[in-house]
Order: C-alpha cells, then structure tokens, then sequence
C-alpha cells in the first residue's frame, strides 16, 4: 500500500484544483445535505454563524478523511479506470502532499469544530475521521468483503455530529439518523459494485461480488434492505418525528423492497447483460436518501413552528 | 525550465496563491463572526 508505492517526480506545483479533488467534492454533497438535515432537524437552536460552521467542520473533516483516502489508495487508484485519473495517479501531486493535506484539514476541523461548537461534535468528527482514514480505508477495506458495511458507518457520523452540535448530546434520534445511512450503504453500493465489478477484481479489493459471487451479493442487498425499512421508520414509531416523516418513510422504503426484489432474483444474462434492475435500484437509493432526509428536516420544522400534531 | 513551462510554473503558483490567500481571509472573518456569535449567546 503507502509504503511500496513509488514517489511521483513533479516539476510543477500543483493546481489547487487538484487539492480541491482529494476531498472528493462530489461525496461531499451529500455529507453537507445530510450534516444540513441533522443540524435543522434537530430540537433547539443554533446561532447561524454556528450552524454554518459546524457544517463546514464536517465537511472540511470528510475532506481530510478522503485525501487519506487518496493518499493511501493511489496505487489501487491507479489500476480502475474510474480512479485513474485522479490527482496522484494522474501524476500530479506528490504522495506526501495528499497525505498532509489531509492531515491538515482533519486536524483544522476538529478545532474549528470544538473551539467553536463543543469538543463533544469534536470528538465524534475525530472518531468519523479515523473510522474512515484508518479502520475502513487502511485496515479493513482491504481485508473483509463486508468493507461496504463497515464503510458505511464513516458515511453514517454527518448527520449524527450535526444533531449532536445542536443539543450537545447523543440521543436515540441521531443515533437513528446514523443507522439509517448505515444499513442504507450496503444495499446502494452494492448494487453498483455488480455492474462494476471487473475493475474491484482488477485490484484485488475484496468487494462482496467478487470475493463470495453475485447470488450472495444479491442476497445481501436484499437483506439489508428490509433492515433498512424498519429502521427508517423507526423515528417515527419512537416518537422521534411525525405523520409526515412516517407516511415518507413507509412509501420510500415499501419502493426500495419492491425495486430490490428483481435484484435479488434474477442473475445476470450473460456478458451482454445492461443490469438495468441493479442500475435503477442504485440510482433510486440516492433519491431514497435524499428524499428521506427532506422530509425528516420539513417534519421537524412543522412540527417545530406547531403546523404537525 | 522551457519558457512555456516557467510560465505555467508562474501561474499555477500565483493562482494557489490566491486561494491560500482568499481561504486565510474567509478565516479571518469566519472567526471574527464566530465570537460575535458566542459573546451574543452569553449575554
């Protein structure tokens, strides 16, 4: 990994474009929306300069965690056509500069978040940065085809630390939040792990369709999504969040079981297949997601402004 | 160090520059709006 990779000769300095695309912007939107989601849905009330920078503690701390990320993937980078490009197998950055930057950002995240919020959110950001940096990234990634499980749970901290820099204390609601997007991980990467599988065999990460085949993968989205679907409607059994929340909930994840069963049963159709079931399901867990989140935050602002029972 | 690429060399610094520059500044105020903040909150 790190240590066996060769250093990259740059004559030029780097664009900071390049800086910019270690902390994997386009993951980032949905840390910011659902950070957003439990800074607005949770009970009580942030200054706005406050609530804006506990958002962009979280974000500058997924941002850190991601240029570990690039720094110690460069080399499996290097060898999937989605990652070939980008800034250190592209050749055109330093490998020791993606791993301090990153270490810089995390670390200026995790002050910015405690000086300003509460060293509570700090300690939960550090805890997101080293999960993801260290225990999925450096440490079991590599080593388990459950990775995307365990993967999950650094994806999982946004809306949990942004519930937690609002009332300054963990509760059964955040922790929900965070089992949402946890069980939610398997299901939604998995089903684009079967239609890109080649490139993970390529590399050698042992990802669920390569390492146990794709009847088992199959049979995991599926599993995991019907946990899924009791857990989404959970906040509102539990009293949590309202009728709105709930009526959203049940619809969503009702969709999701339907659109997953065509996925756990069929297998592919030889090499010409298009997995369009498996297309369809991954592109609606991000809908699933986003729409489930929204409607948790416009519940909670009712609720709130006394327009909900 | 070809001409061409002395410029390039040029640009990309002053161009990091600027953001290094403008990130610093964004702090600057950041941090000013961060204790007018706190000190609003315990009054």
């Amino acid at each position: 990994m790190a240590s066996t990779a060769p250093s990259t000769r740059v004559s030029l300095p780097t664009e900071w474009r390049d800086f910019f695309a270690l902390t994997k912007p386009r993951v980032m939107t949905l840390v910011i929306f659902t950070a957003i989601c439990g800074v607005l849905a949770a009970p009580g009330s942030l200054h706005p300069v406050l609530a804006f920078t506990a958002i962009l503690a979280i974000a500058m701390g997924a941002g850190g965690s991601a240029a570990l990320n690039h720094w110690w993937e460069a080399d499996l980078d290097a060898g999937m056509k989605r990652t070939r490009n980008r800034p250190l197998p592209g050749g055109r950055m330093r490998r020791e500069d993606a791993r301090d930057f990153g270490i810089f950002l995390s670390a200026v995240s995790i002050c910015l978040m405690g000086v300003a919020i509460g060293w509570l959110a700090a300690a939960l950001l550090l805890a997101a940065i080293i999960y993801y940096a260290v225990i999925y990234t450096m440490w079991l990634k590599p080593r388990t085809p459950q990775n995307i499980v365990i993967g999950g749970g650094a994806g999982a901290f946004p809306p949990l630390i942004g519930w937690v820099a609002v009332t300054g204390e963990i509760t059964a609601m955040p922790l929900l939040l965070f089992a949402i997007i946890f069980f939610w991980t398997p299901p939604h990467f998995w089903a684009l792990a079967l239609f890109v599988e080649a490139d993970y065999a390529k590399v050698g990460i042992p990802m669920l369709p390569v390492v146990a085949g794709e009847r088992a993968t199959r049979r995991q989205i599926m599993a995991y999504t019907l946990v899924l679907a009791p857990v989404a409607i959970a906040p509102w059994v539990i009293g949590g969040a309202g009728w709105l929340y709930g009526s959203v909930a049940v619809v969503l994840s009702a969709l999701f079981v339907v659109l997953a069963l065509p996925v756990a049963r069929r297998r592919r159709d030889g090499l010409t297949d298009k997995m369009l079931p498996e297309k369809r399901l991954f592109k609606f867990s991000i809908v699933y997601l986003f729409v489930l989140f929204a409607a948790l935050v416009a519940d909670r602002l009712a609720a709130y402004q006394g327009w909900l029972a | 160090m070809t001409p061409e690429e002395e410029r390039e060399f040029i640009r990309r610094r002053k161009s990091r520059n600027l953001v290094v520059a403008g990130t610093l500044l964004f702090f600057v105020i950041l941090f000013y709006a961060i204790t007018i903040a706190r000190i609003g909150g315990q009054g």
